[in-house]
């Protein structure tokens, strides 16, 4: 049985606090009328000589919402105090769906295990349950943010305001009204409810089955989870690509891409697959996980460089496909990420999330010594989360965004909510599981 | 004093696999192995080198993408930088996204290619050589060993039959 070690809940609980405090900054510093955005906009237009540049970029973006021809000085100071209203919610957002999407990468990899009869990962069951234990918490939190978002108490998807399906009003917008069998707020609440449930049940189900399995003479739970597994990933592969639709890319309600749920989950994956080798590594350090050898490290890792090359190509073949045909109303996406100012973040992601990977884990020693996967897991943690940050931002914040107080609250407040729900649940039920028919195989594993 | 080679078949891979761990325990030196189909562990057990194939496919690697660089970059942007479709050819970075796929196929056509040519020249392969194996039954069932002393022939004779070889042979 793994005890929480005092040290890492005391930490994982002064992350939260920390974490609360920035984010209530956030949102106290946020302007709330447009005098306020004014002052701001005076001390920014001090300290940076480019903001004429800056400006440009956010008329083309802005040709979404608004039209470029009545753009008055009034109107840019309400776009300006939307966006700097959305950042404290964006930064929460973006640190809450890194973590929600660990988790819920970690569940569709260990429903791949069971219904591949993989037999080298029987061993690392129970700290993938451990991780996917946050997938609850993480889900409420989400729902919350989605019912914020629904009853309007920001202006964070743009789509819900009534403006546009209205045809007496100059904002009425015909491809949103187009859109909207499909992206309406009713409808969009039902959807979201169904996915986290549906991946909530199956964690559920197949944690209870597994711990069932420990106590059990025969396969019956095994088969059972097994079953469950398949059905869940039918039914993952769906919803994740409509979640990726919902929650991420009606943020650019004009804007559509094929492969963008691919893309989501490819993130989704690989940070996953990450996290799940450094618990491993973590726990094996401390001892509790004793028939945890060197080639398991290698599996894990080896799934990291793979699965970070596979994001790569997908992130190259959104873009390039769009960069190539250029075609105005899907380059919209990327004129702020590569020719505005996210330009350093768009581009130079590829260095934690492809060059890093590909050079420190492509030789194979490399992949069995564990200092080598934490530190390029930290730095491609870091870099997926900037790749979440770059999905999101643009369309939120625009020209206003920052990786400030707010930012790094967030990112700490839901850091120690995700170390304390994940090790205490690891406490919870021993970390070997019982009557697995690979169990065997998987401790005399060996590459 | 010249050394004498003599020749042992097994005909099963795991009594072949412990004859030559107990061969290399006793410091016998082992020249050659036969066997038909790879068996897991005896390169290990053999005592051999690790291959450094991989590295060179890797070097190789380097060389296409560098290649692939220069090329696209000389054709499309130094020698003739044409408006094709209005794709910016004024500078390799602002075209690269269309270079990309081309530079990747290169990347994997010279590290494939040239690491299997350098495997031919290493292992020496090529369509008309002869070949080497010393008993036509190694590509079927039988595993040979070949191993050489100076010392005393029928003790090493007596070690390989007690080992578990069916068939043992000096070699001419």
């Amino acid at each position: 049985m793994y005890s929480f070690s005092k040290k890492l809940k005391l930490s994982a609980i002064i992350f939260m606090i920390t974490g609360v405090l920035g984010i209530a900054y956030g949102f106290y510093s946020a302007p709330s009328t447009i005098a306020d955005v004014q002052e701001i906009m005076m001390h920014q237009e001090n300290g940076h000589s480019e903001a004429q540049v800056s400006n440009t970029n956010e008329h083309i973006e802005k040709g979404e919402e608004a039209n470029n021809e009545h753009n008055n000085e009034n109107e840019h100071l309400t776009h300006a105090l939307h966006a700097l209203q959305n950042r404290p919610y964006s930064a929460v957002f973006i640190a809450m769906f890194f973590f929600f999407m660990i988790a819920l990468g970690t569940l569709v990899f260990y429903a791949i295990q069971y219904a591949s009869q993989a037999g080298w990962s029987i061993v690392l069951f129970r700290v993938m349950e451990g991780i996917t234990a946050y997938l609850l918490p993480g889900s409420l939190f989400i729902l919350a943010f989605l019912i914020i978002s629904a009853a309007n108490g920001h202006h964070y998807y743009v789509w819900m305001t009534p403006d546009f399906y209205n045809p007496q009003s100059e904002h009425y917008d015909e491809i949103l009204v187009g859109k909207s069998w499909w992206l309406n707020t009713p409808f969009w609440m039902i959807r979201s409810f169904i996915y986290l449930l549906g991946w909530n049940f199956y964690r559920y189900y197949a944690v209870k089955k597994s711990l069932a399995q420990d106590a059990s003479k025969d396969l019956t739970y095994y088969k059972k989870s097994m079953k469950a597994s398949i059905y869940f990933l039918i039914f993952f592969f769906v919803t994740e690509s409509m979640m990726s639709w919902d929650w991420i890319m009606s943020l650019t309600p004009h804007w559509q891409s094929t492969l963008f749920g691919w893309y989501v989950f490819s993130s989704m994956f690989v940070s996953a697959i990450t996290v799940i080798a450094m618990v491993t590594i973590y726990l094996r350090s401390r001892g509790f996980l004793p028939k945890v050898n060197d080639s398991h490290l290698h599996d894990l890792a080896k799934f990291m460089f793979g699965f970070s090359i596979f994001w790569t190509y997908l992130w190259f073949s959104q873009f390039m496909l769009i960069w190539y045909a250029n075609m105005p109303e899907e380059t919209a996406y990327f004129i702020p990420r590569l020719l505005g100012n996210y330009q350093l973040l768009f581009i130079g992601m590829l260095l934690p999330n492809f060059v890093f990977p590909i050079l420190v884990l492509m030789n194979s020693d490399y992949k069995r010594i564990p200092w080598f996967i934490i530190s390029t897991g930290i730095i491609i943690l870091i870099g997926h989360y900037v790749d979440i940050f770059v999905m999101i931002t643009p369309a939120t914040v625009g020209d206003h965004w920052n990786i400030g107080i707010p930012e790094i609250g967030s990112i700490l407040f839901f850091l120690g909510l995700f170390i304390y729900v994940v090790f205490t649940a690891l406490t919870k039920s021993p970390l070997l599981v019982k009557g697995n028919p690979f169990l065997k195989e998987s401790e005399h594993f060996h590459y | 004093m010249s050394s004498t080679t003599i020749q042992a078949i097994f005909d099963d891979d795991d009594v072949l696999l412990s004859a030559v761990k107990d061969l290399k325990a006793a410091d016998y030196h082992i020249e050659e192995i036969f066997t038909p189909f790879p068996v897991h562990g005896l390169d290990k057990a053999a005592g051999l080198k690790n291959t450094r194939i991989a590295i060179t496919s890797f070097i190789y690697g380097l060389i296409g993408l560098a290649f692939a660089t220069w090329m696209m970059n000389f054709m499309m942007v130094a020698d003739w930088p044409q408006n094709i479709g209005g794709k910016p050819s004024f500078s390799f970075a602002e075209n690269m996204p269309a270079f990309v796929p081309i530079m990747f196929e290169l990347t994997v056509f010279f590290a494939a290619h040239l690491m299997v040519i350098t495997f031919y020249m290493r292992s020496k392969l090529w369509p008309f050589k002869k070949a080497e194996n010393p008993d036509v039954r190694t590509t079927d069932d039988h595993f040979l060993l070949e191993v050489s002393t100076i010392n005393d022939v029928k003790t090493l004779e007596n070690l390989l039959k007690d080992m578990g070889a069916k068939e043992i042979k000096t070699k001419a």
